[in-house]
């Protein structure tokens, strides 16, 4: 379904998450983030940077391996996207929750 | 003389063996396989083991009875891979050099990585059933276990065969309803993803199994802890959940020599390229089933599509060809759902799993993302076909290594 966000169209899906990261910008990201009750700051973007890179490199992502990361660490990552982190941050990332194959 | 070396003797290295000997040229090129252990084993019984439908003899057999005469087996552990200088170093300090290095060390469970998960209750009441020490050990405590609650659990992805939980839980669900005792159970699946089922069309047809056997789910679940005194399992959110028996998939990972011969990625895995299989770091470096980083599933079936391809591109890169660029990450398994039935699933890189027919469009006989009787058949079969065509590199009729999109049903 489409969404109009910070004055452009993007596709999501039932859930909200993007379908197509290629409509994702950093406006888009933090109007997504208001959504979730997140104001986005500098630490934030640092960990949505690393996890849209491990994205693009198709790496999968787990909360462990961002706690192992050297980005962040897994207590911080709750306080900067408190209750279920790894979902939150790939919503406002503008990528897919992590999935297994079926 | 050349020599194409192959790394690991499991499901993806004897189909490589098998590939290689029938396609090179004997005056040319020697093949060497190297394995440490002396038998193989059919990595899905495992999932059957723990409820007494295969005894280990159905599943552990000699590795030399399927490799053939013409490739040597080298029965010894490997040291490092030093692919500067084009060679393999053995424990025993023996060098082999080769022209072509095919990686098939696999991966294997890391209950280290968690901590307590490997304490005083490991073997006890925490068990794994992804090595076959520990599926027989929790044969043996299912056999005397009086009932309570069952946490059937994922540590964190990617998992080989990660269906298998799930089917654990639903054997689980059957296996003591048998037993006559299902009401002293409950049983909970605990997953780091957001439900059982995470692809729109799974989760739509396949999601009432769940209710229909009284599970109950624990979603979005990153283990930290488990707490072996109080037997319970805590994330890294506070929430927790108490086991009287914990049946858990820990961390995946690389085979360690991956690691000492700095070759792999955090979790051990090789960067590959994902349609050619060549490494991305040595050109003469391919790597073959779960030993990959791929983002495909790590299965038996993906080893086996790709070992097709990869062939292909072993006799173009001798031939100082262009690599073909041709996995498409398909992956095709049977899933067991309990009571004598199963469901199939036939998927890629780009399509999730559908309905449909398969092998042939319209007719089946399978049926793709639905329980039935005849794909509990295949499943069972599956077996032999493993054994007595799989490993030897036979191709199995009407399924081809790229996955076809005739009869599914995508809308």
């Amino acid at each position: 379904m489409e969404k109009n966000i910070n004055g452009s169209n993007i596709h999501v899906n039932e859930e909200g998450y993007l379908t197509d990261f290629k409509e994702w910008n950093s406006g888009i990201g933090t109007e997504l983030a208001k959504e979730c009750l997140i104001d986005l700051s500098p630490r934030h973007w640092e960990v949505i940077n690393y996890i849209q890179g491990e994205f693009k490199k198709e790496n999968p992502l787990s909360i462990r391996k961002i706690g192992k990361s050297g980005v962040v660490d897994i207590k911080e990552f709750y306080a900067l996207f408190p209750k279920a982190p790894l979902k939150t941050a790939s919503l406002i990332a503008g990528i897919p929750k992590p999935a297994s194959c079926i | 003389m050349k020599q194409v070396v192959i790394l690991g003797a499991g499901t993806a290295g004897t189909m490589m063996a098998n590939h290689l000997n029938h396609e090179l040229d004997h005056e040319e090129w020697r093949i060497k396989i190297i394995d440490e252990r002396e038998e193989h084993y059919y990595q899905p019984g495992y999932l059957f083991l723990p409820f007494d439908i295969y005894e280990p003899e159905d599943i552990v057999k000699p590795i030399e009875k399927f490799i053939p005469k013409n490739v040597d087996l080298v029965l010894s552990t490997i040291d490092l891979i030093q692919p500067e200088k084009n060679q393999v170093k053995l424990l025993d300090g023996e060098i082999i050099p080769y022209d072509i290095l095919i990686i098939a060390t696999g991966a294997r469970i890391a209950p280290e990585e968690v901590e307590g998960m490997k304490g005083e209750e490991w073997q006890r009441s925490v068990f794994d059933f992804y090595s076959f020490e520990g599926a027989l050990a929790l044969r043996n405590k299912l056999r005397e276990w009086e009932g309570g609650k069952l946490v059937v659990h994922i540590t964190e992805m990617p998992i080989k065969c990660p269906v298998a939980p799930l089917e654990f839980a639903f054997l689980a669900d059957s296996y003591f309803n048998h037993k006559k005792m299902r009401d002293k159970v409950s049983i909970t699946y605990v997953t780091p993803l957001s439900g059982a089922f995470t692809k729109p069309k799974a989760t739509a047809a396949l999601n009432h199994l769940m209710d229909d056997k009284h599970i109950t789910i624990e979603s979005d679940f990153a283990i930290a802890e488990v707490d072996n005194e109080n037997k319970k399992i805590i994330d890294y959110g506070g929430k927790e959940i108490p086991f009287d028996l914990l049946v858990t998939v820990p961390t995946n990972k690389g085979d360690d020599l991956i690691q000492r011969s700095g070759m792999g990625d955090e979790l051990n895995y090789v960067p590959t390229h994902k349609a050619t299989l060549q490494s991305q770091a040595y050109a003469n470096v391919f790597v073959l089933g779960d030993a990959s980083n791929l983002p495909a599933s790590k299965a038996g079936s993906v080893a086996h599509f790709e070992a097709e391809i990869l062939t292909e591109n072993v006799k173009r890169f001798i031939n100082g060809q262009p690599l073909k660029e041709e996995f498409d990450g398909h992956a095709n398994c049977f899933v067991e759902t309990g009571n004598g039935k199963a469901l199939l699933i036939d998927f890629n890189y780009t399509h999730e799993p559908v309905e449909g027919e398969f092998p042939f469009p319209g007719i089946g006989p399978l049926r793709l993302l639905k329980e039935s009787r005849m794909n509990h058949m295949g499943k069972l079969a599956f077996k032999w076909i493993y054994w007595n065509m799989l490993l030897k590199g036979t191709h199995i009729p009407f399924v081809s290594a790229k996955m076809k999109e005739a009869g599914k049903h995508f809308e």
